[in-house]
C-alpha cells in the first residue's frame, strides 16, 4: 500500500500490534483512543468475543489532520493474538508499514513470546515481505506487575529483540509507554518515506 | 489612464477560485467586441481584479496594436466627468470615450448614488456596445448589489457575463509566492513558501504584505526556517491546538508534534512540488506520466524546477493548439492528444494539419474522367489547354479559364483536370474542385462563426484550385476579395488555378476589375456546341452506356440532328431508349425517327403539321398571339 500519496496529498500508515494473546495489544489501542481529543475521534473498531478477547482484529484509524500539507491518517491494527487464528493474523498483517511487536513481560509467558515472534517472521516471509526491511519496534509490556511475576528488560531483550530493534517498557493499562511505542515505530516508518520504499504516486 | 503593461496573463495564477473568470478575461482579450460583452468580474478586495481588467487590456493591445484601449478606474473617471463639465467641454470627454475600443472601467461600486455619472455611463455603454466595442467592468459585488443603481444601468451590466473571483485555496497561494518570488527574485528555505500559504489569507495583497515581510527580515537576520515565518510575518500560530491542560490530550500532541516534525523531515519538498503539480495538471485532465517517472527517482532531478515549468509550459501550448484546432473543427478538441505534453510535436502537427485543411475543400468528382471526354474541333483548345495544365500545372496556362454555353462539358473537363492533377500529385497532394456557390456559402459560413482564418486555410493549402461556374461571383464583393488573395497566393506559389463560367470574364456583371484581369491573364479557352463529329462520338459514347445496340446509319441520323449541349443529347439517347422499350422493337432508322419525330414527321416539317391538323382558324398567323402579355397586362386590357 502506498505511504505518501503526492498526487492526493495523503500519508496513510498502516501499523499493525502483534504478539501472543493477551499480551495487551488490543489495551494499547485503547489506551490511545482514550487520549485522542474528542473532535479527532475516528471510531474504534473491536470485534471482540463476549470475554473481551480480540475475535478478528481491532482498527484504529487516527486522523492526524494537514502535517506538511498532507492530510496524514495513521490506521492501527491488532491481530488476534491465539495460535488457531493464524488466517486473521496474515490477512490483517497484509500491507502493514510498520509493525509493533508486544510482548509478554511475565516470565511464564517467554516462550509464547517467542513462538508469537517467529510467527511474525514467518508469516512476512509468506507474503514475500524480508522482515528485516520491515520497520519493527518492541514493546514489553505489563512492566507494572510485581517484579516476581515478570523478566526485566535487559532479560527480554536477550530472548526476544535478537535484531536488535528499538525496544520500549511499558504499561499499556495506565499510559506509560504506549505512544512512546507508537512514536518509536511512526519514526521508523516515515524515515522510510526518504528512503524511496512506498512512495510511488497513487497509479492513475 | 495607460494598461498596465506588468499585468499580463502570464504572470496571473490561475486557480480553481478564478479559472472561469480568467478564461472568460481570455476570450474577451482575443476577440473584443465578439463575446461576454459586457463582461463584468466581481470579486472581494484584493483578489486580483484589476490585474485581470489590465491583462486583458495588455493582450487585447498586444494582439492587435491599432486597437484604442482605455483603462479607468470609476473615481477618475467620475473625476474628469466633472473638470469636463466645469470646463464646458463635455463634448470632447464624450468624442474621447467615444472613441476607443475597449474601455475597461474598474471598481464600478463607486457608482453608487452618483446619479450624473450614471447617466453618462449608462449613454457611453450604449453608444460603444452599439458599435461592437468591448467594455470590461469589475466591482467587489454583482451588478445588483450596487446600491442607488439605476434600474437601466444594472441591467445593462448585467446583460454580458458576470463571474466571480474567489479566494485562492492553498495551491492557488503557493503559486502566487512562488510567482511573486521568481518575480522579484528572491529566494526562501524550503517549506518557507508553503507555511506562510498555509495561512487562510482572503485576499492576495495580504498575502503579498506577508511575503514582504519575510523577505525584508531575510534580507536582515539571514536565511528563515518555516518555524520563523508565523511569528515574523505577525500571524498567529496555526490554528492553535486548543490549550488543554489535560496531560493525558498533551500525550497526543506531543505525539502529533513529533510526527509532524518527522514528516517535515522525510517528505521531501522537491516531491511534494512535483506530486503538487501531478495532482494539479490529473485534475486538469492531463497525462503526467512524464512528472510520475521523475517521482520514482530517488534524489531530485538538478533541473526540476525548470522541467515543471517546461510541463506547464507545454500544456499550455497544448491549450492554445486544441482552441486553434476547435475553430476548425469543435470535435477535435478534447481529444487525448491535447493531454499529454509529451505528444505536444505530434499535436502541433496534428493541428498545423487540421489548421491547413484536415477538413479540405471539396476535391474533384471522380466521375468525371479525362478519357470520358471526347474531343472535337469545338472543344479542341479548351482540351489541348487542359492537357498542358495537366502535364505541367501552374507553368503554362495559369488560370485556365473554360468558357462555353451551359451543357457542353465545361463541368466535366474541371473535373477531368481536377482528377488528373490528384493523381498526378499522388496522395499528398490536394486539388480543391468546387463551385462557386458553394465557395460563397462557405466564406458565408466561415464569416458567421468568425473562421475566415481557417478558410483561407483550408484554401491555400491546397495544390490546386479549380473553381467551377465563377460566374456567380459576380457582384459578391467580400467573395471576390477573398477569390483574390486565394488567387494571388496560388498564383505566387505556381500552383494551377482552372475556372469554369458560361460568361466570358468582361461579361461578369459585377466583376472586379482585378479579378477579370487576372482571370484573362492566363488562358480564356472556349468550349463551343457539339459539332457533328463530337456529335457523332458522344452518341456512340452514350448509345454504348446505355446498352443499346443501334446500327451506324441510326447514329449518323442522331448525330444529323442539331443539338446545342451535350445535355441535350443525353437526352435524345434517353428518349430512344425508352421509346425502343416501350413499342419493343429494335433500333433501326424507322423506328428511331418514329420516336424522336412524332407522328412520322421530320423536325423540319412538325409545325406544319401541325397547322394541318388543327382548326383553319390557327392558319391564319395574324390571329395567334405568340406572346401573350404578361397576366396583369391582360387583367388591365379586359378592364378597358
Amino acid at each position: 500500500m502506498s505511504l505518501v500519496n503526492y498526487a492526493t496529498r495523503e500519508i496513510t500508515c498502516k501499523i499493525v500490534y502483534y504478539g501472543p494473546g493477551r499480551s495487551g495489544k488490543t489495551t494499547n489501542l485503547h489506551y490511545i483512543y482514550g487520549q485522542v481529543p474528542e473532535d479527532r475521534k475516528g471510531k474504534m473498531v473491536s470485534l471482540a468475543t463476549q470475554t473481551d478477547r480480540t475475535l478478528f482484529f481491532d482498527f484504529l484509524p487516527l486522523d492526524l489532520g494537514s502535517i506538511s500539507g498532507f492530510t496524514t491518517k495513521f490506521q492501527l491494527y491488532t491481530v488476534p493474538g491465539q495460535v488457531y487464528y493464524q488466517t486473521t493474523r496474515r490477512l490483517v498483517l497484509q500491507g502493514a508499514d510498520g509493525v509493533v511487536f508486544v510482548a509478554d513481560s511475565q516470565t511464564r509467558q517467554l516462550a509464547e513470546n517467542i513462538e508469537s515472534f517467529q510467527d511474525l517472521h514467518a508469516n512476512l516471509a509468506e507474503q514475500g515481505v524480508d522482515p528485516r526491511t520491515m520497520p519493527l519496534v518492541v514493546q514489553y509490556n505489563k512492566q507494572d506487575l510485581p517484579k516476581e511475576l515478570i523478566l526485566p528488560v535487559s532479560e527480554l531483550s536477550d530472548a526476544i529483540n535478537f535484531r536488535d530493534v528499538p525496544e520500549f517498557a511499558a504499561d499499556a493499562l495506565h499510559g506509560p509507554g504506549v505512544f512512546e511505542t507508537l512514536r518509536g515505530i511512526s519514526e521508523l516508518v516515515l524515515r522510510r518515506l526518504s528512503a524511496g520504499a512506498g512512495a510511488t504516486p497513487a497509479s492513475r | 489612464m495607460q494598461v498596465d503593461p506588468r499585468a499580463r496573463f502570464e504572470n496571473y495564477v490561475v486557480g480553481t477560485a478564478n479559472r472561469l473568470a480568467v478564461a472568460a478575461a481570455r476570450a474577451v482579450a482575443e476577440s473584443p467586441g465578439a463575446v461576454y460583452n459586457p463582461l463584468f468580474v466581481y470579486s472581494g478586495s484584493g483578489l486580483g481584479k484589476t490585474h485581470l481588467i489590465n491583462a486583458i487590456g495588455n493582450h487585447a493591445q498586444q494582439r492587435a496594436p491599432e486597437l484604442g484601449i482605455e483603462y479607468v478606474g470609476l473615481e477618475d473617471f467620475v473625476q474628469q466627468l466633472h473638470a469636463a463639465m466645469a470646463a464646458g467641454e463635455m463634448e470632447r470627454f464624450k468624442q474621447r470615450y467615444g472613441r476607443v475600443d475597449v474601455l475597461l472601467v474598474d471598481d464600478l461600486q463607486f457608482l453608487t448614488g452618483r446619479r450624473e455619472t450614471q447617466s453618462e455611463l449608462l449613454r457611453l455603454l450604449n453608444a460603444l456596445q452599439g458599435s461592437g466595442r468591448q467594455i470590461v467592468m469589475t466591482s467587489d459585488r454583482p451588478p445588483a448589489e450596487i446600491s442607488d443603481v439605476d434600474e437601466r444601468l444594472i441591467s445593462r451590466l448585467s446583460g454580458g457575463l458576470i463571474v466571480d473571483i474567489g479566494a485562492p485555496d492553498y495551491e492557488t497561494r503557493v503559486a502566487i509566492l512562488r510567482e511573486k518570488c521568481e518575480e522579484r527574485q528572491i529566494s526562501f528555505a524550503a517549506g518557507v513558501l508553503e507555511e506562510l500559504a498555509r495561512v487562510e489569507f482572503g485576499n492576495v495583497r495580504e498575502l503579498q504584505g506577508a511575503l514582504n515581510r519575510l523577505s525584508a527580515h531575510q534580507s536582515l537576520d539571514g536565511t528563515l526556517t518555516p518555524a520563523q515565518v508565523r511569528s515574523i510575518a505577525g500571524l498567529p500560530e496555526p490554528a492553535a491546538p486548543p490549550a488543554r491542560t489535560s496531560v493525558q490530550t498533551d500525550e497526543f500532541f506531543s505525539f502529533l508534534t513529533d510526527i509532524a516534525s518527522a514528516v517535515a523531515a522525510h517528505v521531501e519538498p522537491w516531491k511534494v512540488r512535483i506530486g503538487e503539480a501531478v495532482a494539479y495538471w490529473s485534475g486538469e485532465g492531463y497525462r503526467t506520466s512524464a512528472l510520475e517517472t521523475m517521482m520514482s527517482m530517488s534524489e531530485a532531478p538538478p533541473n526540476y524546477e525548470s522541467l515543471l515549468r517546461g510541463y506547464g509550459q507545454a500544456v499550455e501550448q497544448l491549450r492554445e493548439l486544441e482552441r486553434q484546432v476547435t475553430t476548425v473543427d469543435a470535435r477535435l478538441g478534447g481529444s487525448d492528444l491535447f493531454r499529454d505534453p509529451e505528444r505536444l510535436a505530434e499535436a502541433t502537427t496534428f493541428v498545423q494539419n487540421a489548421l491547413a485543411g484536415a477538413v479540405p475543400p471539396g476535391g474533384p468528382q471522380p466521375a468525371f474522367a479525362r478519357n470520358g471526354f471526347e474531343e472535337s474541333a469545338a472543344n479542341q483548345m479548351a482540351v489541348r489547354a487542359a492537357d498542358v495544365v495537366i502535364a505541367e500545372p501552374g507553368q503554362r496556362y495559369n488560370p485556365l479559364f473554360l468558357l462555353g454555353p451551359t451543357g457542353v462539358g465545361k463541368t466535366h473537363l474541371l473535373n477531368a483536370i481536377g482528377n488528373e492533377l490528384q493523381l498526378r500529385f499522388g496522395a499528398g497532394g490536394r486539388v480543391a474542385c468546387v463551385s462557386a456557390q458553394l465557395f460563397i456559402e462557405e466564406l458565408i459560413a466561415a464569416l458567421q462563426e468568425g473562421t475566415v482564418e481557417r478558410f483561407r486555410a483550408r484554401y491555400r493549402a491546397a495544390d490546386a484550385l479549380l473553381i467551377d461556374d465563377v460566374q456567380f461571383v459576380g457582384s459578391k464583393e467580400r467573395t471576390q476579395e477573398e477569390l483574390f488573395h486565394v488567387f494571388n497566393h496560388f498564383h505566387a506559389a505556381g500552383k494551377q488555378l482552372v475556372f469554369a463560367s458560361d460568361i466570358a470574364p468582361r461579361n461578369i456583371e459585377g466583376l472586379e476589375d482585378r479579378l477579370r484581369s487576372r482571370f484573362e491573364g492566363g488562358l480564356v479557352a472556349e468550349i463551343g456546341q457539339p459539332d457533328r463529329p463530337l456529335r457523332e462520338k458522344l452518341f456512340i459514347r452514350f448509345v454504348a452506356d446505355a446498352r443499346l445496340s443501334v446500327p451506324p446509319e441510326v447514329i449518323a441520323y442522331l448525330a444529323d440532328r442539331p443539338a446545342t449541349s451535350v445535355r441535350e443529347l443525353m437526352g435524345t439517347v434517353q428518349r430512344l431508349r425508352a421509346g425502343l422499350e416501350s413499342l419493343g422493337v429494335a433500333a433501326t432508322l424507322a423506328t428511331a425517327r418514329q420516336i424522336l419525330e412524332p407522328s412520322g414527321m421530320t423536325p423540319s416539317s412538325a409545325p406544319i403539321a401541325v397547322r394541318q391538323a388543327a382548326d383553319t382558324f390557327f392558319l391564319d398567323d395574324e390571329k395567334i398571339v405568340w406572346e401573350w402579355p404578361d397576366v396583369a397586362g391582360r387583367l388591365v386590357e379586359e378592364l378597358r
